[in-house]
């Protein structure tokens, strides 16, 4: 009440709009916004660059982030062990079968696998590109092994079979039952391995790489070495092992339980992991740090170009004022205006980045999902408003006393 | 006939660092229904000041206006705004018009603004327009008309609401000399035939010709009311 009443008078706002005015705002608005279309659509698409370039550098984020994260964040598992000491990072980290089989003793856990990561190649026939994948060594039907959604699970520890993540099988071609060559450096030597495509899982790519999934002790004869090759066998060294627990909403206790029952380890929750994944928060700290700036320009220009116009209509605006055009009439059809201009570029900066977006190779890190998306339009639609504030200063101190040239 | 507009012992001061300069010194005046009065005088002596002050733009420092009987000053700014758009009409020197409306929009504003539009209002400003000479302009923008025409419309726009008082400053500023008679002279018709009360503040003499008064204001100050036609026709062409 006290708002009501009070702020209309200290912003000298005249309320009453009379019988029939109320739509008044609007088509003023609507006029004026109709009779300059062409300087107004002008606007629209400096908004909807903005828009793209928001749109991009989200998708850019989210693409990036989702190529570092991807497997980590829907690997089916509760908690990520690593050795202790090692700064959560999965290539320093070495784990062994004791500690395994000591995981595994703990009441409260449900699964354990084993991870190990490294790089390799697939190599193609002459003149075609290899591409280079994450080699992951799982354990078949334990934590780790992603589901897949064309083919099968793996079955066998030792067996030359392959689950390939989606991204491999779009870049590729490769389908289910196929045999493709791994190429890794054993050494100083480059060795080659055929492997079957046993079944072809959703993405899950792991630091930027699209993955490539084989039974651990598959995963152990095929991944590089520095040096020739020992009883590896005898002694598996992998880096990180996967828990799943009866209750997950259990993990910051059993986290805690699991650091204490068995040496030298460290457990975390999977978004701990992929945030921790080297160079993941410099990388999205420095895309929200353009997109933030890229939503500040866009203050500015819209703001600016806004402050312009009123700043032109100043004359006009004491006219209407004096004829008795209510000042919050004035306001409404500015407001009413930004918000057009600014939906508008919004829509169009929307849809061409989604037309952009269907001619890029899926091999651009660029994901649009809707969260992001969201987020980002969000984010648009209020810059315009945002932008008008100065104007809205200067509309609020136009006096009527301006139409007869006499105002301060 | 009834008196519309009056004012009494009208002043009003501006402090300009320490300097008090009075713009409007004790002026006295009056306008009956019908009547079409000139406010005339030198830059400076304060004619557009009292036109604000009688449009209830500006306060007066001291004194009363008092339209149809209604104190001016007593009025919040709200309730200014309100009696602006019911009661008063305008026409001003620049920025009269609105650019982004027609020649019907324009006018049909004031209409709008009162909640009077309806297809006795639409009808009403369709006749004005045409017996000011614009019927082949109604579509057009204002950027599309001449200066006479802007100024007919913007008569059109001061009268269609019916107000009781129409203020005009300077409507012949921007017109070569048979144009600013044309329009004068088609203001003067329409005040006399609607029976409302009008004040043109103009610094041209010779526009005075087609009022009923003229009221000279010097520094500030009322110099002389005249009324006689005689006096006023040799007000109006002092070389004859």
């Amino acid at each position: 009440m006290f708002i009501e009443r009070s702020l209309p008078r200290a912003l000298n706002l005249d309320l009453n709009f009379g019988k029939l005015s109320s739509p008044l705002f609007l088509h003023l608005a609507w006029k004026e916004l109709w009779r300059n279309k062409s300087r107004y659509f002008l606007i629209s698409l400096v908004v909807a660059l903005i828009t793209t370039l928001v749109l991009f550098i989200a998708g850019l984020a989210e693409g990036l982030g989702l190529g570092n994260r991807e497997y980590l964040q829907k690997l089916n598992a509760d908690l990520i062990l690593y050795q202790e000491g090692v700064d959560l990072s999965i290539p320093s980290s070495r784990l062994d079968h004791g500690k395994l089989n000591d995981v595994w003793r703990i009441p409260g856990v449900k699964a354990v696998g084993s991870l190990g990561f490294s790089n390799a190649a697939l190599v193609f026939g002459e003149g075609q590109e290899p591409l280079d994948i994450s080699l992951i060594g799982v354990d078949p039907g334990k934590p780790g092994e992603p589901p897949a959604v064309e083919g099968r699970q793996l079955s066998g520890k030792r067996d030359k079979e392959a689950i390939i993540g989606r991204n491999v099988a779009l870049q590729t071609g490769l389908k289910v039952g196929d045999n493709f060559t791994l190429k890794s450096i054993q050494g100083a030597q480059e060795e080659f391995f055929t492997l079957q495509v046993a079944g072809i899982s959703d993405g899950r790519q792991y630091s930027l790489q699209p993955s490539v999934f084989v039974p651990h002790l598959t995963w152990d004869r095929i991944k590089p070495k520095a040096a020739e090759p020992g009883d590896d066998a005898s002694d598996l060294i992998f880096n990180t092992i996967a828990v799943a627990l009866d209750d997950p909403a259990d993990w910051p206790v059993m986290a805690a339980m699991l650091e204490e029952r068995v040496s030298d380890v460290e457990a975390i929750d999977r978004q701990t992991a992929y945030e921790s994944t080297p160079g993941y928060q410099a990388q999205q700290s420095t895309l929200n740090t353009q997109r933030i700036f890229t939503l500040l320009i866009g203050v500015l220009v819209i703001g600016g170009f806004f402050q312009i116009q009123t700043l032109q209509k100043v004359a006009q605006i004491g006219m209407l004022k004096a004829i008795g055009v209510p000042s919050l009439a004035i306001i409404l059809a500015f407001i009413v205006q930004i918000v057009a201009i600014t939906i508008l570029g919004v829509a169009i900066g929307s849809v061409g980045t989604l037309l952009l977006s269907l001619s890029f190779p899926v091999t651009i890190p660029i994901v649009f999902t809707p969260q992001s998306n969201v987020a980002a339009i969000s984010s648009l639609l209020i810059i315009g408003p945002l932008g008008g504030l100065v104007s809205l200063r200067i509309l609020l101190k136009v006096e009527p006393l301006t139409a007869l040239g006499l105002a301060s | 006939m009834s008196t519309v507009l009056e004012t009494c012992a009208v002043s009003k001061t501006y402090k300009v660092e320490k300097n008090v300069i009075k713009a409007v010194d004790e002026v006295s005046l009056s306008v009956d229904a019908g009547e079409f009065v000139a406010l005339v005088g030198p830059s400076g002596s304060g004619k557009t000041t009292m036109l604000a002050m009688l449009a209830g733009l500006l306060s007066p420092t001291d004194g009363s206006i008092k339209i149809n009987g209604q104190e001016l000053a007593s009025m919040s700014e709200s309730k200014r705004s309100r009696f602006r758009r019911k009661k008063i009409g305008f026409t001003f020197q620049e920025s009269n018009l609105v650019p982004y409306l027609t020649v019907l929009e324009n006018v049909e504003l004031l209409l709008k603004l009162n909640g009077r539009l309806d297809r006795d209002g639409k009808q009403r400003v369709k006749d004005l327009l045409v017996t000011l000479g614009l019927d082949e302009h109604l579509h057009n923008l204002p950027s599309q008309l001449s200066g006479g025409q802007q100024q007919r419309v913007a008569i059109a726009r001061a009268l269609i609401h019916n107000p009781d008082i129409v203020l005009a400053d300077e409507p012949t500023a921007s017109l070569d000399t048979e144009r600013a008679y044309q329009v004068v002279e088609t203001f003067a018709n329409l005040i006399h035939s609607q029976q409302l009360a009008g004040i043109m503040v103009t610094h041209d003499l010779r526009m005075t010709r087609y009022v009923d008064k003229v009221i000279q204001m010097q520094d500030g100050q009322l110099k002389q009311i005249i009324q006689d036609k005689a006096e006023i026709s040799d007000f109006a062409n002092p070389q004859d």
